[in-house]
């Protein structure tokens, strides 16, 4: 999806940093991951009472590029440029602003593509899963390494809502603010069910040689194409998707091929999508983000109550959603806002009209930016 | 929604709440009833609006607010949460009047109701020259009000009778925002009533 951004208002460029961090790390699987790296970037600085500062969490595909650019690469333009900058709602001329790669990620942080340094090769398929909790606890370790004792504000997006969900629970009194975006306080039959496809896709793929694909110098390319596919399907709604493409085929007259090339633009659109991903996105990243989707149920410990689970939760929440997002749909947050309000937490909901699906959080919609804009305006610092 | 600054029935409404009561604000606008009862009551809670603008004006206000249709009722909200339930000015726009009415003395263990009553006299004259009223609380168009319920003093009474709803208390004002002390159902522009369960 282009993200429809003005030069004015950016971070301008930016450069990845990276973290390492000596003290293992235990999994909720009881694995234990001996060391590992984190590649972050930041914008904005951090204040002297190291109050102002904001973790902006990746969903599925994401990474810690959330805004600006690469010297000389004018392309590089971050996943989440239109919310960072000064002036827009994560505004840098206030806050300290920090995206992070996750663990098990393929853009820096220690993952499947990365080296294990135990056996000298890259981990591949002997990358350990990681779940949401696992993740919270390897970003705490990034706020210890900038002396953050709390943070204003953690706020994500999809996968990225269900993090920033995670730290209220996990580590109350180090979140003040969390802002929980077309969200879902669990997987339906039907999520899992997508996900599943989506795997089974890559597993099957014969060059994904059980994980190990980069040993055979190849990688599961169709598999991880035909995931993404699926995944971009679920990502739009019916209508934009109509909208956008309807039945309008590549062929201008209008005649049918009776043949399995590309005929119709959505082919099109999403076979592009999918060569597009294939091409930079790691097979066993995209297996293991799947399945840290699937477990995330923090009821699950609480007898699936959730507000039980949200009980210790000390943060101010504002919870949004999108009208035509049927991935993770409105009445999905409303789970979450109803048990916040079962335990009488500071929550505010908004259900931002919008065309485009899911991935609306990702787009700069004049209103949902100004609901972020007038919560965020309010933190005290 | 026509959202005045200057509402006395916000007084009325302050007057019946007491300090550090939990309070549900029904159609909040951009919380300015809310943001009145927090710094002069010291008050917790929430308000609830469908609208775009008041969502986000609430929000600016700093406060709590869920973007809700209130004829889908108040199903987020547990039984007994809250010490009054305040639904001020919207009960006019509800289609579901019994409903809203039963599921705010669920949440509450009271409710304040304010709505402008259809029987003042000058809404009496002007159906009776032949015209739908418009008025100081009642300034909408007849194509463009958001109203859909036209009631009286006196049928909002019976209804809360039928319903096994008591009336605690009630405040009536004029257009100018004065009390009415005698024939209020004649006199009174805007009725503010207290109510619980019978």
């Amino acid at each position: 999806m282009d993200l429809d951004n003005k030069k004015t208002g950016s971070v301008g460029i930016v450069e990845a940093q990276r973290a390492h961090f000596d003290t293992p790390l235990e999994l909720r699987s009881g694995a234990v991951v001996p060391a590992f790296d984190l590649v972050y970037e930041t914008y904005g600085t951090l204040n002297a009472a190291k109050s102002n500062a904001i973790l902006v969490c990746h969903a599925l595909s994401g990474h810690h590029h959330v805004a600006g650019l690469y010297a000389g690469q004018p392309k590089s333009l971050g996943w989440w440029d239109n919310i960072v900058g000064p002036g827009r709602p994560l505004d840098t001329d206030r806050f300290f602003i920090v995206g992070v790669n996750n663990l098990g990620g393929c853009h820096g942080s220690s993952g499947p593509c990365s080296l294990n340094p135990i056996s000298g090769q890259l981990w591949g398929a002997d990358f350990p899963m990681v779940t949401v909790p696992d993740w919270v606890k390897a970003q705490a370790r990034l706020a210890d390494h900038f002396g953050i004792d709390s943070w204003a504000v953690v706020i994500g997006g999809s996968l990225g809502g269900m993090q920033a969900l995670q730290w209220s629970i996990d580590l109350p009194q180090r979140v003040r603010h969390a802002l929980v975006i077309a969200a879902a306080p669990k997987l339906t039959a039907q999520n899992i069910a997508f996900n599943d496809v989506a795997r089974q896709a890559i597993l099957t793929d014969p060059d994904f040689h059980g994980g190990h694909f980069y040993q055979h110098h190849t990688a599961p390319r169709r598999g991880l194409r035909l995931a993404r596919m699926l995944g971009h399907i679920t990502y739009l709604s019916d209508d934009q998707m109509g909208e956008k493409f309807g039945r309008v085929m590549r062929n201008d007259s209008g005649d049918y091929n009776f043949g399995y090339e590309v005929e119709f633009e959505i082919e099109s659109y999403l076979r592009a999508q999918g060569d597009k991903f294939a091409g930079f996105f790691d097979a066993n990243t995209y297996l293991l983000m799947t399945k840290a989707l699937d477990y995330f149920d923090p009821a699950q410990a609480y007898d699936d109550d959730l507000a039980a689970a949200l009980k210790p939760a000390q943060a101010g929440f504002l919870v949004v959603s999108f009208t035509t997002d049927w991935r993770f749909a409105p009445s999905r947050s409303r789970e979450i806002v109803n048990a916040l309000l079962k335990n009488d937490q500071n929550v505010s909901y908004a259900e931002v009209t919008s065309n485009y699906g899911h991935d609306s959080f990702l787009l700069a919609i004049p209103h949902y930016h100004a609901i972020l804009s007038a919560y965020l305006e309010r933190i005290r610092l | 929604m026509n959202w005045q600054l200057d509402r006395p029935d916000f007084e009325v409404i302050a007057g019946w709440v007491q300090p550090g009561e939990r309070v549900l604000d029904l159609g909040c606008g951009d919380g300015a009833l809310l943001k009145l009862l927090i710094e002069t009551r010291g008050v917790r809670g929430y308000g609830v609006d469908i609208d775009d603008a008041n969502v986000l004006a609430a929000i600016a206000n700093g406060i709590n607010v869920i973007q809700s249709n209130l004829d889908a009722g108040l199903a987020g909200f547990v039984d007994g949460a809250f010490d009054h339930v305040v639904l001020s000015r919207t009960l006019q726009t509800i289609r579901h009047t019994q409903d809203i009415l039963d599921a705010m003395l669920r949440v509450g263990r009271e409710a304040v109701v304010s709505f402008p009553n259809f029987g003042y006299w000058k809404n009496r004259a002007a159906v009776l020259s032949g015209r739908m009223p418009v008025s100081e609380d009642l300034p909408y168009q007849w194509f463009d009000t958001p109203n859909v319920r036209f009631f009286t003093m006196l049928d909002f009474e019976a209804l809360c009778a039928d319903m096994n709803i008591l009336v605690r208390e009630r405040q009536v004002l004029d257009e100018q925002g004065q009390l009415v002390t005698e024939e209020h159902n004649f006199l009174g522009s805007l009725a503010v009533y207290r109510i619980t369960r019978g």
